[in-house]
This record gives C-alpha cells, structure tokens and sequence, in this order.
C-alpha cells in the first residue's frame, strides 16, 4: 500500500460496492470526452458495417439494424477519467445479432471498431460477444445525443468507456490485435476498470 | 458512407511514465478558487507540452482517489507545474488547492497522452476556454525555449480577466483575449467570435481547443464553419455535459 498522503482522509467513507478502484461517483452527470469535433450524423446516412476476417461480410442502414431483435443493457459504466455512472439504461441491438449474420472465421480474435470520424478502438473478440456489447441508440428512453455519440454509439460497459466508440461505423474482425486511437496515444490494449488497467503495461 | 481516415497517434511515440513520489516545492494561488503547484519529481520521465499527469491521494486507510491535470510548464523546467482549478465538491483538487504545502509528498504519474500534443514544429492555433488555457501555457513556454512562438496563435475566453490563469504571461506573448463580462481594451464583453479567430488561422496549422464541454462544443463549431477541417482540430474537455442530456 502506498505511503497516505498527509492530511488526506478521503471523503466517501461508505464506498459502494459497484465501484472499480480508483473510480467515483459522477451522479445524475454525464461528462462529455472527445478527441475531436461532434460530427452530426442523420440516421438515414448512418450505417454499421461488420468486415474482415467473417464469411458474410455485412452492412446495415438504420432502418435493418433497427429490425434486429432489440436489446437492453441496465447497468453502470465507468469511464478512465475516474468517474463512474450508476443504473444507466442502454436500448439499441446486441454485438451477438450482428455477428450472427457476419459469422467469424475460426481465426477472428480481435476487433478494431471505428467511428465515422476516424475514431478506432480494439478490443478482444471476447469482449463483444456473449451478451456483453451492443449497439446502442438510446439513452433512458431518448435518442442518443451526438455529444454522447448518436445516432449509434458501442457499448462495451465492462469495459472504460472509451471503448464504447461514440459515432460507430464499422466493426473489423481481426487476427491479431492492433492498437486503436487512444491505444496508440497511451492507453491499455484491454481497459478492465476492476483491474485498473488504465495506461500500457498496467 | 464513408469514413474519415484513422485517427493515429497525435505525436508518435509521445512519452509516457510510472509512478512517481514528487516532492511539492512551490503552491501559489495566483488567481480565485485555484491553485499552481510545482513539484519536484524523482526520476522524471520529459513531457510534451500538452500532456497530462495523474496525481494520486491515498487515506491512512488505503482508500485513493485520482485525478487527472494538464501540466502548465515546459519539459526544460527542472520542476513540474500542474494548475489545478479547485472544484467544490472535487475530492482531489479541494486537497491540492487547500491542504497541501510546500514540503509535502504527493504520487504522480505522468507524463500521459499522445493526442492533445503539441509536436513544436507545426504551426497551432491555440483556443482555450477559462482554465483550458494550461496546456497551451506549457506549448508557449516550449515555443519561447525553442525560439519558436512564430509558430503559435492563441485566443482564449474567459469570464473577468482576474479569472485567468498566466493572464500576464498570455497576454506578453499577444494572446487574444476575449472576456464576456467586462470589456478587454477596446473590445466590448463578448464571446470569441469568427471575427476574432480570422485573422489567426492559417492553412496548415492543427487547432487545439481546450475548455469545458460547451466551449469547446462551440469552439469547435467556430473553427469549422471557419473552414478548418475537422481532422486538423484537437479537443481536450473537461466537466459534466450539463446533464445526462
């Protein structure tokens, strides 16, 4: 343990057992983090594309991806800037609903999502299946704000919220992994909040 | 649709480093409800200007929280300076700004970041909000160092004058500054505005906007419909979003 910092007791005595070390609780808020300018994107031109290493590689409009089976994530979501939101709820598809049209070769083990302006972030196959990412439209009953990534954001909550790539276009299968945007600019190749794995080489 | 090509590192191979024990050698509360600390790091890793450090409390019970704060100086100080601006129910930086003195040890780790990075060889318009212009203090002050500050335009808003972090070294370097409750000069209290930022952009240069969410949501806006492409525009926010929106 390290040495406590003279005079600091720290304010949350009572800490709430859904909190990831490290993190706190950011309340009714919903702190904004982009790298780059919000780019407004109507529905009718959004599409999400999943590629790369699967037998059917496969595009869907607005309107198909909104015919898949909806799907809902209730939870918390925890970004790496420490702070945490409790009982958010998510409305879009389940990743599963994709991938079961797409189909990944035996070789697929990683994804690179990337965003319409350019964003990227990789995340182990793992991640994205079995109930654990969706795409995701709306926020507690109402459409996704493009400052919060709509039309369509992904959703990966076990995950830091950079992960969950705001303005998603496209999901690439690959082999091996490759280091996305913020990846590249520092951060973890996983990003387990409850193994704090914030920077490279935690 | 098409995308935008990738998004890549903002510096290759920017600097990073662990966890560090930095002596605090200097606290200054230049301007209200904020504090200027400048520590001693053993072992420090040079930064970019531009990137961040953490800095890390720990309770006697081993309960820690952690923030993260731009660094204000340049990699050639022998100390780091990070601006902390003191938020009332901020956990962290209500220690930094009203307990710590000179003396004291504190947990960093730094320096982080690749993206919101000033390279020192591309032309930057620089455009802050409030306390967002501290990165853009350590990119100045890397200019000076250089001999380079003809690479550099910078414009920052703020509420009062007297709210502005480094305003006289800001303004001694020609910074535009616009206030939006008093006059500055003779320009009449306002936002910053297109008519501001015309005459400092030039093709070429990458923008770097800094501040909370809603300026630089709307700075952001201003610089595209300036006709800056959104792939030459850096953003660094900070605070909530105004609500769950």
């Amino acid at each position: 343990m390290p040495t406590p910092t003279r005079g600091f007791l720290g304010r949350r005595r009572e800490r709430d057992p859904r909190l990831p070390p490290g993190q706190y609780d950011v309340g009714a808020d919903w702190p904004v983090l982009t790298a780059e300018p919000t780019p407004r994107i109507a529905p009718e031109t959004w599409s999400i594309t999943v590629d790369g290493r699967v037998e059917n590689p496969t595009t869907w409009t607005w309107d198909e991806a909104r015919r898949l089976p909806p799907s809902e994530y209730r939870g918390d979501i925890h970004c790496v800037t420490t702070w945490s939101k409790f009982d958010t709820r998510f409305t879009g598809i389940s990743v599963d609903s994709l991938l079961e049209v797409a189909r990944p070769t035996a070789e697929a083990q990683f994804v690179m999502a990337t965003s319409k302006t350019g964003y990227t972030t990789n995340l182990p196959l793992a991640d994205v299946t079995g109930g654990r990412a969706w795409l995701v439209w709306e926020f507690d009953g109402r459409p996704l704000t493009p400052e919060h990534g709509g039309p369509v954001r992904l959703l990966v909550p076990h995950l830091y919220f950079w992960k969950s790539a705001k303005w998603i276009s496209k999901l690439s299968l690959l082999t091996r992994d490759q280091p996305g945007f913020w990846e590249q600019n520092g951060y973890h190749d996983r990003g387990d909040p409850w193994r704090q794995q914030r920077y490279q080489g935690d | 649709m098409t995308d935008a090509r990738p998004l890549g590192a903002g510096v290759a191979g920017a600097p990073s480093g662990g966890w560090r024990t930095a002596t605090v050698a200097g606290v200054r509360r230049p301007v209200p409800r904020s504090v200027q600390l400048r520590l001693d790091v053993a072992d420090r890793v040079d930064h970019l200007p531009g990137q961040h450090y953490v800095v890390r409390l720990t309770a006697p019970d081993g309960y820690t929280a952690q923030r993260s704060y731009s660094i204000a100086s340049a990699p050639g100080d022998p100390l780091l300076e990070l601006f902390v601006e003191r938020l009332d129910d901020g956990e962290v930086s209500t220690h930094l700004a009203d307990v710590v003195e000179p003396g004291d040890e504190l947990e960093v780790r730094g320096p982080i970041g690749g993206w919101f990075v000033w390279d020192g060889e591309t032309p930057a318009l620089l455009v802050a909000g409030g306390s967002g212009v501290v990165p853009f203090v350590s990119m100045l002050r890397t200019a000076q160092a250089l001999g380079r500050t003809d690479l550099l335009r910078i414009a920052v808003s703020v509420r009062e004058l007297e709210l502005l972090p480094y305003a006289d070294e800001l303004r001694a370097a020609g910074a535009l500054v616009a206030t939006t409750r008093e006059p500055s000069g003779i320009r009449p209290a306002g936002r910053l505005t297109a008519a501001d930022l015309v005459p400092l952009w030039e093709p070429g240069q990458t923008a770097f906007v800094c501040g909370s969410a809603s300026f630089a949501g709307a700075a952001t806006r201003l610089l595209e419909a300036l006709g800056i492409p959104a792939e030459s525009i850096r953003v660094e926010q900070f605070g909530p979003s105004g609500g769950p929106a």
